[in-house]
């Protein structure tokens, strides 16, 4: 049985700076990576696999050099991965991207029976948290949201028992298969590649699928396809704080005063 | 009768049991990998001399003399027993006596005398071992016993022998052997004795001593004393580079990856568990060892001759070991709680008196763990997440490595620099830290030196990752710090951290680039003693030194951050650890990013020490330790009362005011 999970490409969002000038992300020089929360989804599906024996195939929609990111996803020992890749993809929102990642993953799932897509509970550059969802939705499969242990997998039954994390609580779910999950950074930690599966991976082939094998319709796509548009990005304006107190002379007193500064504006409970 | 054909028929079975175990023994280490240790042939003789045969590292310690006298009480007894063999043999045909009276009557009064001293020694040692037994050692051990009661059995039968032949002559009316005074005296218990009796005792000790002397060949390669065999040529075959830098890994895919088990070890790894003499001083000074955790550097060795002798010969046929090097900690198998235990302080190596190198092991083991089986203690992904991603151990972004002179006039470094300060991690991104750094900026302009840094482009310099066993991720951090000097045309470098300063000055080496790398205390010594620093000294109170492993043990730099000291007006007081004695904050090694869960806390023992001289400041040259000693102050609530400073903060207070900013 067939897990596939999804892999976004992002810009290391902690160093991406905001121009000034313009109001747009600078992204020169800065490196990708794994989108954080997927390494979570990627841990949970090797997880899975050692424990039941699937078969992990990782899919990413990005950009051909996204192939750097789907290789590390070799190198902790998903079997297959799938970058899909295409001018026609690009500028996607969650609906646009959701139907191209649903699309492959329905063509996987011809080859081999799916037992769970896994995503990453959101990213860290677009922060929506709707892919895993709407690839849920056109595809018609159970949706668990957050979650944070998988409980058992009963493989003849087709059941899985899943844990969610809410605010305050734990849910515990019990799921037909196959099942989206999307999961939260708590679930696991996610293993280290070793050096032999690195360089395996290194010189693995990363198989490309574009429109013409996914023949999507053009208009469902990519920026046509998407009816969100992201008109403007920018940082909120922060007040520039005072300096209070003397710090070097008084620390004590300073001290107080930060603390009632902060209890005036209730940012302390007492 | 002492039936030389008998005894010669003994003497080969003996010789050839001997030969076969050793040959049995020592062909084990042939599953090793190649290792030159024979290039700088004069330095080797002159280790082997200074430190096998003039016993230099055994003598430093207590109880060394001891060691000192048996061993050569041993190596002048060699030539005794030797002529033993020889004159049994030959049915006492061929011995000294043929040698010019003179000669011979001088050979006997040694032996004569040297045997009392062995007495004395072994004595010395037993009672030692029972009434002031030392932590460090198995001070009751079986092994060691067996070796002192024969040593003694030998030397007692050695004066029975002569002392019964003597008191024959002396019957039969013939002068006692006036050049053998302790055999002469030994004589006199004969005496009253009937001559055949006297005959039957001379004989009865002879084969005594032949028995012991011939056991006692057969027994050495099965005990600890192999090292009696074994430690002359180890001084010889010792590492002659200062630090232990690992060698580099090839990542070819056919390649392993570190140490997983003996194959991975280099012949002369395996050759040392053989000379590990269980002497226990390297445990004496081990900083994991002395803190309760499971590392015991000594019990490394062992363990790892353990599990030469039980996988070797499975291993020569092309066999799997059967015995895993890293398990559960017995029976000849590593734990990986040991493994990461270590902080790589280098003193095991240090004490060793046969320059066993138990450090660099302990790192190859890891290496196998992080880059074959991807097993490490949980914290420790971050940091080699971070390593990776973002070339600092926080995973603070780069551009953030020019804050902390955001107000502060610092140029990048240009091709007409002099120095690239390299300033490091933690001289970048630690609140603490980046105070050692602002000093040090402002002492260069103060000096008038040509200084710039990298700024963004710096990386880290890779020594945690190297001690913790991640190569790959090191090896190319490295490559892509020298294609940032090559370009930006540096060949001089100022550090503030002796890691860096380490890893730049010997690990870089094994990528092709020589690099001029100085710590900032001996750029500050070279710069007062040039005039160049205009320092008032002034009294200051109480203040400790602490050596960094880095600076002190690996490369030796004891001088430069006591003169610079000296030259501001402190007189630092020393702790009893201090210089290359110095003991471990407990940072290095990479600890610095793990948890410290087992035993008590290294820094805590060691601002314990420091807080024993009563200072007012605790002085380091080193950011890590700065860390430690400021944490272990606070864990012993005596960071009110203590400071801890760097030598480089020390010198800027005493700037004389006209150059301070
Ligand atoms: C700053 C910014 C703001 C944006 N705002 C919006 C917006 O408000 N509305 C909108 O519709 N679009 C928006 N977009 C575009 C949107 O990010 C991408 O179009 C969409 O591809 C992914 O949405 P997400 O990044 O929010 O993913 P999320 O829905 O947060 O991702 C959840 C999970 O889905 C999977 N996944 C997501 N993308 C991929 C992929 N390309 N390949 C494989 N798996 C994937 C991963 O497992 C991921 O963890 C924005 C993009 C940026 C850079
Ligand atoms: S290097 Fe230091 S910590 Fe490691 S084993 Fe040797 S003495 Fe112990
Ligand atoms: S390794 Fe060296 S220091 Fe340690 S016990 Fe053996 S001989 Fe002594």
């Amino acid at each position: 049985m067939l897990i596939v999970t999804c892999i976004k490409q992002v810009p290391d969002t902690t160093q991406v700076k905001i121009d000034p000038v313009t109001n747009t992300l600078v992204r020169e020089g800065v490196p990708f990576i794994m989108n954080p929360y997927d390494t979570h989804a990627l841990e949970e599906s090797l997880r899975l696999k050692d424990r039941y024996g699937f078969r992990v195939v990782a899919i990413s929609m990005g950009p051909p050099n996204a192939d750097v990111t789907l290789r590390k996803a070799l190198a902790v020992g998903v079997d297959e991965v799938v970058l899909l890749s295409d001018r026609a993809f690009g500028g996607a929102d969650t609906l646009a991207t959701s139907k191209v990642l649903a699309e492959a993953i329905a063509r996987l799932a011809k080859e081999d029976e799916l037992a769970f897509v896994i995503c990453g509970q959101q990213t860290i550059d677009g922060d929506t948290a709707q892919v895993g969802p709407g690839i849920a939705t056109r595809m018609k499969l159970a949706q668990i949201t957050l979650v944070d242990r998988v409980d058992s997998v009963d493989l003849t039954a087709k059941r899985a028992v899943l844990r969610r994390k809410l605010e305050g609580r734990h849910e515990l779910v019990e799921s037909r298969m196959p099942a989206m999950l999307t999961v939260v950074r708590e679930i696991n930690r996610p293993r280290y590649p070793t050096v032999p599966m690195r360089l395996a991976a290194a010189d693995a082939p990363v198989p490309i699928w574009n429109n013409e094998v996914l023949g999507l319709d053009v208009q469902t796509i990519g920026l046509k396809g998407s009816p969100t548009k992201v008109n403007k990005i920018f940082s909120p304006q922060r007040e520039m704080g005072e300096i209070i107190g003397d710090g070097t002379h008084d620390p004590d007193g300073t001290a107080k005063l930060l603390i009632d500064r902060m209890l005036e504006k209730d940012l302390l409970a007492l | 009768m002492n039936h030389p054909k008998i005894f010669a028929l003994l003497v080969v079975i003996s010789v050839v049991a001997f030969i076969y175990s050793c040959i049995v023994r020592f062909r084990l280490v042939s599953v090793g990998k190649p290792s030159d240790r024979i290039s700088r042939f004069g330095e080797r003789v002159w280790s082997m001399l200074l430190y096998a045969f003039g016993q230099k590292r055994v003598v430093s310690r207590p109880f060394g003399l001891n060691h000192f006298a048996i061993f050569w009480s041993f190596l002048v007894l060699a030539l005794a027993n030797a002529e033993f063999v020889v004159s049994g043999v030959t049915g006492k045909a061929v011995s000294f006596m043929l040698l010019p009276h003179p000669v011979y009557a001088a050979l006997y009064l040694l032996f004569d005398v040297i045997s009392v001293v062995t007495i004395v020694a072994i004595l010395i040692a037993m009672g030692r071992r029972f009434f002031c037994p030392p932590k460090f050692i198995d001070a009751l051990s079986r092994d060691a016993f067996i070796i002192l009661t024969m040593i003694l059995g030998l030397m007692i039968a050695f004066f029975g022998t002569h002392g019964a032949e003597m008191a024959a002559r002396i019957a039969e009316g013939k002068n006692a052997f006036h050049y053998m005074p302790v055999s002469s005296a030994v004589a006199g218990l004969f005496a009253g004795m009937a001559p055949h009796a006297i005959q039957h005792a001379a004989v009865g000790f002879w084969w005594l001593h032949a028995v012991i002397l011939l056991s006692f060949l057969n027994y050495l390669p099965y005990s600890k004393h192999m090292h009696i065999l074994t430690a002359i040529p180890n001084c010889f075959l010792r590492s002659l580079t200062q630090v232990n830098t690992l060698p580099r890994e090839a990542f070819t895919k056919d390649a392993t990856y570190g140490v997983g088990d003996i194959k991975g070890f280099t012949w002369k790894d395996l050759f040392d568990s053989y000379s590990c003499t269980e002497c226990g001083r390297c445990q004496d000074v081990c900083p994991a060892a002395n803190t309760g955790k499971p590392l015991n550097p000594k019990q490394v060795i062992h363990d790892l001759k353990l599990n030469v002798l039980a996988n070797g010969p499975a291993l020569l046929e092309g066999g799997k070991p059967g015995v895993p090097l890293i398990g559960t900690g017995e029976h000849g198998s590593i734990s990986e709680d040991a493994i990461w235990s270590c902080t790589s302080c280098g003193a095991c190596m240090e004490a060793c008196p046969v320059f066993i190198e138990q450090m660099p092991k302990l790192l190859m083991l890891r290496r196998h763990l992080v880059e074959t089986e991807g097993k490490f203690p949980e914290e420790l992904i971050t940091f080699f997440e971070n390593s990776e991603q973002r070339s600092n151990p926080w995973g603070i972004a780069p551009a953030e490595r020019t804050k902390w002179y955001a107000n502060l006039d610092v140029k990048p470094f240009d091709e007409h620099t002099e120095y690239l300060f390299f300033v490091g991690c933690a001289g970048a991104f630690d609140a603490r830290s980046k105070q050692v750094t602002v000093a040090l900026a402002h002492i260069f302009d103060a000096a008038g030196i040509s200084w710039g840094v990298l700024g963004r482009d710096e990386k880290c310099c890779g020594d945690s990752l190297r001690r913790l066993g991640n190569e790959y991720v090191f090896d190319r951090m490295v490559r892509e710090n020298i294609d940032t000097f090559k370009t930006r045309g540096v060949k001089k470098i100022v550090t503030q951290c002796p890691h860096c300063f380490s890893t730049l000055k010997n690990d870089y080496k094994q990528f092709g680039i020589e690099l001029e790398v100085i710590h900032h205390t001996e750029l500050l010594q070279q710069l007062i003693a040039a005039g160049k620093l205009p320092i008032s000294a002034a009294a200051q109170g109480r203040l400790v030194f602490h050596d960094s492993c880095y600076l002190a043990r690996h490369n030796d730099i004891t001088e430069a951050p006591r003169a610079v000291l000296a030259a501001t007006g402190a007189e630092p007081l020393e702790m009893p650890r201090h210089g290359r004695e110095s003991f471990c904050c407990g940072a290095g090694g990479g600890r610095m990013w793990m948890e410290e869960n087992l035993g008590t806390r290294i820094n805590t023992t060691r601002v314990t020490e420091a807080l024993a001289e009563n200072p007012d400041t605790i002085c380091v040259s080193c950011p890590y330790c700065l860390t430690m000693m400021e944490d272990g102050l606070k864990d012993v609530d005596a960071f009110d009362r203590v400071h801890v400073k760097d030598v480089a903060e020390i010198v800027a207070e005493h700037l004389r005011e006209a150059v301070k900013k």
